[in-house]
């Protein structure tokens, strides 16, 4: 591999790692602070590529459909949380974990009764419908480049309210005790709301924004619920800074591992979660 | 695609009845077609696909085989290997089916044929293409009305190297279908004289491809070569075009990588070349009165999958046809079905020792989003199955 492949793969790595941070950061708030294994997480990845999908062939227009997607997926997130979990808190963790799966089955179904079995895919949207001269033969989609941007500016703005906002320190003290938090007067019940529907909300838009980039086919959340888990859990459950570092870890690990070591390619994540749980068995920003 | 929540449904009873009384008993039992295909998950267009074609088949027999009615039990395997052996006992033991058809997921055919081979159940497989189905695996109740992986990669070995290919990138998921896929090619292009630079086995089912085609655009091959299938074949597709290495490497490919999803391709797939043993332009009355019919009872244009669930119909209806509608006679039947010949959409078809396809393989081109039959690749292609002479 000369340099300037080294370069592109570098790329690569960055850029897939971003956009895992996106898709696990849901995952890592509800996890984090609500103690909630959503095993949905990829379900409603799915269900944000499809939602985008459809509203683009309607509207003609790939941005207008985010703007109106973005809150069906937070009012989604709202009645799942308000209609079911809300009911499950006071039980056994098993029960939420029971009623997440549950939804992965509901989910993929309606996605079914909606949308079909076919493979469909949505254009790059304008104006970065264009690519990039890398190497002599090799292009680099700009909207690659798009997404990379608008996954770190979220990237910088969930650190930015967690750090420093007064909601952001109920966030960080919910994640370390819940009881407390509660003990001193905040509405725990409200948070708990709102970090659902904002995890939800974040989980479909990575979905949405990574449309343009994949093929949008029934269970495509399904292999990414994994990958999501061994970010979450390298970094440090419920640490989005953990997430963000965890994910281009694996980011970068998934994209040399696969070219330099193709034997070890599938098992590659593990290794390295399993590595850094034997040096830091609760994760690396815990 | 309107009648999959039924799972069990009874076709047309009038009509045909009157005019087919003089075969069949008339309190004889209705035939039951066992459908172990997927309804749910990465894999529901082929059952659905699969289903269509073979309930258009025998509509048009006015929903009768050998002059019984027929019954349809529609079970989701869900291409879920685990579940396949248990699923396959129910339909069998359960509900007492004359023929299971299915599946579409090899691993979920792994699990089917063990019990088939324990019950000796007539088994017609519309899809899954792992070759030891009809060779290692060799049974008699076992046929296949599909292909093989190697049927249809083989062929283009040939033609990668009549075009002028000398250094192949061969890249599949890291999966029995897909290596059995590659090797099919690799076999041919080889014989031909021609080099395999570099096998990329991707973790299945990852679509993340931009690190392979970074390796691809570094290697320089002169072709690439490869199988993927569903959302992972308009992944690559996608992905590939996106590069822009298709200006300076040609994609081939298995048919798979495109077929049933050249809407999703969006305009990615225009140019790439594949082999399969049916393109919905082939130039024949047996295909184009299918397409038609199909077109009018499901709105929408056939793939190959279609045909394969409409050529497991015709090849019933011949076969009860030959029997006269006895299926106690389980050896007749077995007879009856290996000498069908169809006069296919796909071209003529017939059956090898090994109850699998003689059939032609296509090479295909896409334009203006349509498989277009560039050539015959092989003409009536038989699977040398060595282990599995019946």
């Amino acid at each position: 591999m000369d340099l300037a492949f080294f370069g592109v793969q570098l790329l690569n790595g960055l850029q897939y790692g971003l956009l895992l941070f996106l898709i696990a950061s849901g995952l890592t708030l509800i996890f984090g602070i609500m103690g909630i294994i959503n095993l949905a997480h990829g379900a409603m990845y799915m269900i944000g590529a499809y939602l985008v999908y459809d509203l683009t062939m309607r509207l003609g227009n790939f941005w207008l459909a985010i703007v109106i997607a973005i809150p069906i997926a937070i009012v989604l997130g709202l009645i799942i949380e308000r209609l079911f979990l809300d009911t499950l808190y006071k039980r056994d963790h098993l029960y939420q974990v029971l009623l997440t799966f549950g939804l992965i089955l509901v989910l993929n179904e309606a996605q079914r009764i909606i949308w079909g079995g076919d493979v469909h895919s949505v254009p790059v949207p304008a104006p970065f419908d264009a690519s990039l001269q890398l190497t002599d033969n090799l292009q680099y989609s700009v909207y690659r480049l798009f997404v990379m941007g608008v996954c770190l500016a979220l990237a910088g703005a969930i650190y930015w309210v967690i750090r420093h906002t007064r909601l952001g320190i109920i966030i960080r003290a919910g994640a370390v005790n819940r009881d407390m938090v509660e003990g001193l007067g905040i509405n725990v019940r409200t948070l708990f709301t709102l970090i659902f529907s904002v995890g939800v909300a974040l989980t479909a838009f990575a979905g949405m924004i990574a449309a343009p980039l994949t093929s949008i086919a029934p269970g495509m959340g399904d292999s990414i619920l994994i990958t999501c888990f061994v970010v979450v859990v390298i970094g440090g459950i419920g640490s989005i800074k953990g997430a963000f570092w965890g994910a281009i870890l694996i980011g970068m690990a998934e994209t040399f591992g696969s070219v330099l070591i193709p034997s070890l390619a599938s098992m590659v994540i593990y290794l390295i979660m399993a590595a850094v749980l034997l040096v830091k068995p609760r994760g690396l920003f815990a | 695609m309107n009648n999959i929540f039924k799972k069990t449904a009874v076709a047309s009873l009038i009509g045909a009845g009157v005019l087919t009384a003089g075969i069949a008993n008339a309190d004889e039992h209705p035939i039951k077609l066992g459908l172990l295909l997927p309804y749910s998950g990465t894999y529901t267009a082929l059952g659905e696909a699969i289903t269509n074609g073979l309930k258009l088949a025998i509509e048009q027999q006015d929903g009768h085989l050998g002059g019984r009615d027929v019954e349809f039990v529609e079970l989701d395997s869900e291409a879920n290997p685990s579940k396949a052996p248990q699923n396959m006992s129910r339909l069998v033991k359960g509900d007492n089916v004359d023929f299971v058809i299915g599946p579409v997921h090899s691993g979920v055919a792994m699990g089917m044929l063990r019990v088939a081979k324990q019950t000796g159940a007539i088994t017609i497989i519309p899809n899954a293409g792992l070759g030891a189905a009809t060779n290692e695996l060799c049974m008699p109740n076992v046929f296949r009305t599909s292909f093989s992986m190697w049927q249809n990669s083989y062929p283009m070995g040939k033609v990668a190297y009549d075009q002028g290919h000398r250094k192949v990138v061969t890249i599949t998921w890291d999966y029995a279908g897909g290596k059995e896929d590659i090797a099919g090619f690799e076999q041919a292009f080889t014989e031909a004289g021609g080099e395999i630079v570099e096998q990329i086995l991707v973790p299945f089912p990852s679509t993340e491809f931009q690190s392979y085609l970074t390796q691809i655009a570094s290697l320089k091959p002169d072709a690439v070569y490869t199988f993927f299938a569903g959302g992972g074949g308009v992944s690559f597709v996608r992905d590939y075009a996106a590069s822009g290495l298709k200006e300076s490497i040609p994609l081939l490919g298995s048919g798979f990588l495109t077929e049933g999803n050249a809407k999703a391709l969006d305009g990615a797939g225009e140019g790439v070349q594949t082999t399969l043993h049916y393109a919905e332009t082939i130039e024949s009355e047996a295909n184009r009165d299918f397409v038609e019919a199909y077109n009018n009872a499901y709105g929408e244009l056939p793939d190959t999958y279609a045909v394969q669930g409409y050529d497991t119909g015709m090849m019933l209806a011949q076969a009860m046809y030959a029997v006269k509608g006895n299926t106690e006679d389980k050896e007749a039947l077995i007879e009856a079905l290996s000498r069908v010949h169809l006069n296919s959409p796909r071209g003529p078809m017939t059956f090898s020792d090994s109850h699998h396809p003689i059939q032609n393989v296509y090479l295909r081109e896409i334009r203006d989003g349509k498989h277009n039959v560039v050539d015959l690749a092989y003409e009536q292609l038989e699977v040398p199955d060595d282990a599995c002479q019946l």
